[in-house]
């Protein structure tokens, strides 16, 4: 038996196991994701665990390690967020975002860290010996919303869309403040005295680390579009270049000491545009599907991880420190976000109500990233008091805030996300208003968000797009991207009914599916069509569509007689007018 | 500051929150773009070089002097506007302001929708044909050289049929669908939500704080 030859990958591969039979376990019983939410029951698991781990070692369990929670468990969901965010209302709340991001923050932080001095002052707690900087770094670490957490919670509860941007572009983008903060705070530590230079050093630190982070993504996502543009003959390894690119934003971004999160939120931004045009539909696939397991699979061991550690000698519990933790974590995050929304609602039209106002405070959840980042403490003798603090605010926000909100959010009747399918027409009409506000701003002399939006789109189509993009591609508009979906779509669902045809002409998918597509499909099956659809053909989907694509795009849609003029009788009718017509049974 | 008061359409104009600070700006821009006359013709807009980019230029320079827009009664094209007719078309764009009841919300919804429609009814007959609506999808997609012409007429094929779906439900076979009218325009646009989006920030934050 060679256990120790193994080790390492086969208890890994055991870990990743678990956390996957976890998920199974919790979807088989339909009731119960709806009602406590999965990173509960995956926190509760790891509890578990840790418990008989305990029970059968007597001693800690293996506490999660932060290089391997920073390393390797973190980067694929901030990567998974960043490429599918929706960049429209991202940007559109950029402002908003960036205001709760960073000021937000540096407000909790601080009042935390204050408030919690306070209390250390109080002699009955026995607590004199925390000093003011260590507080003012428990804050900053505790602070901050964490990404993981938000998103865990906030996906099964379907918020409006500008709610939703709002809290996760915040947990976020709140790392590079937190970053600096805890550096900065840790640093202080362990210098003799600190001099007000080495404050304003501090601010200064913290827009490199920001806006080297959004550089140092950004390139690697340039580069990475450049280099998927010339693997037209690979396809098999295009997937890769994607995740390639952006861990090594993030590791570059982590080694300078800038902010790794935001690196590769750029990184996954920037280049997504690009990329998408450049792969093939299904590299694509591939992406979207990797992903999603990757940043899934990290989730639900970072919950596991996050339950075994709390269970253990690691702590120190100071009761009354670790209540007023909570509470002032509570208290500073709903002023915070009261304060800071009342100035947003001074210079935006689509204000923020009360309602979103108390989601956005009640949604900070805590998780994770605090919980590594207080492991990484230098060993001082209070640090089993802030690692108690941690795990009990942790579990805190995500048991109690996450089960509850979803009953909050129906009680309060937020507003919630619009379910309804994409339409073209849709598309066609946002597209003509950007334009028109473009153009009104263009007149008024007046740069604002649609000027410079139209600015950067001219740049872009001028520039990037010819260095980025493959020669023979064209740069397709998102009316015809989505009209190309719905197209795919419905021929799809024609050609799994049987109904596709290799006959010379037959209406467009579109005019056909949407006749068909509540009514009874009998009449469609009655059109001149050769039922002939051969197993080799259906194992050719694509080749189908594209044959079938081009036909469309070079019969037009065959309206009765009253057909456009140039492909039948041009004198017929000066008017067009649209007419659908069945052939009767 | 030169700016023409007194005349009653602008004073009436002036409570309609375009604060004076908007309506000097504003003036000083229509100087610019008159070259110091009373009136702009088309030919004025062509000094603007950002414009040039814009697909739907011709549309947007057309709505100025669209007499729909000018809440003139008579229709058709007009030659030359004057300040009072470009403050008219500029106030299409102000932003909604807090204390606007239902009512006025949708009235103001409305007026903007009506805009919109002017744009999309070249024809001046209340109603966005096919051709009509072709013309607007080969308009917005013209910045793509290499798209070919008969996809943009298919999309726009398919965008009317989604809105034939939306305002007369499922149809029956022989049926004829004239065009959109103003009352299925409306429908269209029940999604989006126009009177934030449809709005241009000038200058300064005294948008909202407005002083009439």
């Amino acid at each position: 038996l060679d256990y120790q030859h193994v080790q390492v990958p086969f208890e890994i591969t055991l870990w990743i196991m678990l956390a996957s039979l976890a998920k199974i376990g919790f979807h088989l019983y339909n009731k119960l994701p709806s009602v406590v939410p999965e990173s509960c029951l995956l926190i509760f698991v790891g509890l578990i665990m840790g418990g008989i781990i305990y029970g059968l070692n007597d001693r800690s369990p293996p506490v999660m390690d932060s290089d391997i929670f920073f390393l390797y468990l973190l980067p694929p969901i901030v990567l998974d967020a960043g490429y599918f965010m929706p960049s429209r209302p991202f940007f559109e709340n950029i402002g908003t975002i960036l205001l709760y991001a960073v000021v937000g923050t540096i407000w909790n932080v601080f009042g935390i860290g204050f408030s919690l001095y306070g209390i250390c002052q109080v002699k009955a707690f026995r607590l004199q010996d925390v000093s003011l900087l260590h507080n003012l770094l428990f804050g900053s670490l505790i602070a901050a919303v964490d990404p993981v957490a938000v998103l865990a919670v906030f996906e099964e509860i379907h918020v409006n869309e500008k709610l939703h941007i709002l809290v996760f572009g915040e947990s976020l983008l709140n790392d590079a403040v937190t970053v600096v903060l805890y550096k900065l705070f840790r640093s202080f530590c362990e210098m003799p005295t600190i001099k007000s230079m080495d404050v304003f050093a501090g601010v200064g630190k913290f827009f490199v680390v920001g806006l080297g982070g959004v550089l140092v993504g950004l390139s690697f996502g340039f580069t990475a579009a450049f280099t998927t543009r010339f693997t037209k003959d690979i396809r098999v390894i295009e997937p890769l270049f994607v995740f390639l690119y952006s861990y090594l934003s993030y590791l570059t971004a982590e080694m300078f000491h800038l902010s790794g999160i935001v690196a590769i939120i750029s990184c996954a931004m920037g280049m997504k545009r690009y990329v998408e045009a450049n792969i093939s539909l299904k590299s694509h696939t591939t992406v979207k599907y990797f992903m999603k397991m990757w940043s899934s699979v990290s989730d639900t061991l970072i919950f596991i991880f996050l339950g075994v550690s709390t269970i253990g000698e690691n702590h120190e519990w100071n009761w009354p420190y670790i209540c007023f933790t909570v509470i002032f974590c509570l208290i500073w995050r709903a002023l915070g976000v009261l304060v800071l929304t009342f100035f947003v609602n001074r210079f935006h039209v689509n204000t923020i109500t009360s309602k979103d106002q108390f989601i956005i405070a009640y949604g900070g959840l805590r998780g994770a990233i605090c919980f590594s980042l207080v492991f990484l403490l230098p060993d001082f003798h209070r640090k089993k008091l802030f690692i108690a603090a941690t795990t009990v605010v942790i579990l805190f926000t995500v048991f109690i805030q996450g089960m509850t909100i979803r009953p909050l959010v129906d009680l309060l009747a937020v507003k919630r996300k619009r379910e309804t399918a994409p339409t073209v027409g849709e598309q066609i009409h946002i597209r003509f208003l950007d334009h028109l506000l473009a153009g009104i701003e263009d007149i008024s002399g007046h740069w604002g968000q649609y000027y410079w939006k139209d600015k950067l789109e001219y740049f872009n189509s001028k520039y990037l797009q010819k260095i980025l993009l493959r020669e023979y591609d064209q740069p397709k508009s998102s009316i015809v991207l989505l009209y190309e979906k719905l197209e795919r779509k419905h021929a799809i669902e024609l050609a799994q009914a049987g109904q596709l045809s290799h006959g010379p002409a037959h209406p467009s998918f579109l005019c056909s599916a949407f006749l068909c597509s509540s009514s009874d499909r009998t009449v469609i099956r009655d059109q001149k069509l050769e039922d002939t659809l051969n197993p080799d053909v259906l194992d050719n989907i694509q080749e189908i569509l594209a044959r079938n694509l081009y036909r469309i795009r070079r019969t037009g849609p065959a309206y009765n007689r009253h057909t456009l003029p140039g492909d039948s009788e041009p004198t017929e009718h000066a008017k067009e007018i649209l007419i659908l017509r069945h052939k009767s049974l | 500051v030169g700016v023409p008061r007194g005349s009653a359409p602008v004073t009436a104009l002036l409570s309609l929150a375009v604060t004076s600070e908007q309506i000097e700006h504003l003036h000083r821009r229509f100087k610019q773009l008159s070259q110091d006359q009373l009136t702009i013709r088309k030919e004025n807009f062509d000094s603007i070089p950002d414009l040039e980019f814009n697909p739907i230029r011709g549309k947007i320079v057309h709505a100025f002097f669209d007499k729909r827009n000018l809440r003139q009664e008579s229709d058709g094209l007009a030659d030359e506007i004057n300040f009072e007719d470009f403050l008219t078309i500029m106030s299409y764009f102000r932003p909604i302001e807090m204390n606007m009841d239902e009512e006025q919300l949708d009235r103001f919804r409305k007026e903007k929708l009506k805009f919109l429609f002017h744009m999309y009814d070249s024809d001046h007959d209340g109603k966005i044909t096919l051709q009509e609506y072709r013309n607007v999808v080969e308009e917005l997609l013209s910045g793509n050289p290499h798209l070919e012409k008969e996809s943009a007429r298919s999309i726009a094929d398919g965008a009317m049929m989604e809105a034939a779906s939306i305002c007369v439900g499922q149809m029956g076979p022989d049926q004829v669908y004239e065009g959109i009218t103003f009352e299925d325009f409306l429908k269209m646009w029940q999604g989006i939500d126009i009177e934030t989006k449809m709005h241009v920030r000038f200058l300064n934050v005294d948008t909202i704080a407005h002083c009439y």
